[in-house]
């Protein structure tokens, strides 16, 4: 079997493509993107960590699957997060005339 | 067998995050984003999370690339190609890389032995979601309904407001 550090290190990498997607992309609908990148990043690892932490098990509940429940939600986030960032560039967008987040500035100091 | 399929989906997934940040056109860097989310779904399954692999083709390969492509094609898509990178990106590139580089370090000295990706009963999922969890989950479904009811308010016209 795959050891988990593998996941790990898969998850990392993800995660850092993601960031680096935040950080240099301009464009509203790409960085939104980055960030699900970030998101399933996490996932993979709590998933990861879910499976291989062995099955234990707390009184009548069972611990194992705290990674995996966490995960639905994050995704669950996840969904309403890009609800909600669709509905913010559409007004952006309608206000400004522009997605590029360098020309939204007015909060600026 | 495990190793193969591990490989595999691990550069595909990597290859698509790397093609979200990297092409130029928004339109490919969306579907690049799909090919990546359809690979993660792949690695749940081989993590035996076949429940959480189900969601993330149904929620992410369906809903949210939809929902993103239709914030593309709504504002101008012709705008995007002008839109460039930021100046910073190379300070960008080494934020992220050291970041790569501590967590790497970190996960590979934290390592211990496991006994290897277990399969968990869909049925235990089910129970513990909605026992243990009850409260969270309820808490879920009313942040769902606040993100609707907000994106509605804020994406609505101005002249019926009021």
């Amino acid at each position: 079997m795959v050891p988990l550090v593998y996941f790990q290190l898969l998850s990392a990498a993800l995660f850092v493509i993601g960031l680096y997607g935040v950080l240099a992309r301009r464009s509203a609908v790409l960085v939104v993107m980055s960030i699900e990148l970030m998101l399933n990043a996490v996932n993979i690892n709590l998933i990861a960590a879910a499976a291989h932490l062995g099955y234990r098990s707390v009184g009548e509940v069972f611990v194992h699957f705290d990674g995996q429940i966490i995960a639905i939600f994050i995704i669950t986030v996840a969904a309403a997060e890009v609800g909600l960032a669709l509905a913010i560039i559409l007004r952006m967008y309608r206000n400004r005339g522009t997605v590029n987040v360098d020309e939204i500035d007015l909060m600026r100091w | 067998m495990s190793w193969v399929l591990f490989i595999l989906l691990a550069v595909v997934t990597l290859v698509g995050g790397v093609g979200v940040v990297a092409t130029r056109n928004v339109v490919h860097a969306a579907l690049s984003l799909l090919v990546s989310l359809l690979a993660v779904a792949g690695i749940y399954l081989i993590l035996f999370a076949e429940f959480l692999a189900l969601v993330q083709v149904l929620i992410y390969g369906g809903a949210i690339i939809i929902v993103l492509l239709f914030a593309i094609m709504l504002t101008r898509s012709s705008e995007y190609p002008r839109i460039s990178d930021n100046r910073q990106w190379p300070i960008g590139l080494v934020a992220a890389v050291g970041l790569l580089a501590v967590l790497a370090a970190s996960f590979w000295i934290s390592q211990h032995q496991s006994a290897g990706p277990e399969s968990p009963a869909l049925g235990n999922l089910a129970n513990s979601l909605f026992t243990r969890w009850a409260i969270p989950f309820e808490v879920a479904s009313l942040v769902l309904l606040v993100a609707l009811i907000g994106a509605i308010i804020i994406a609505r016209t101005g002249e019926d407001e009021g």
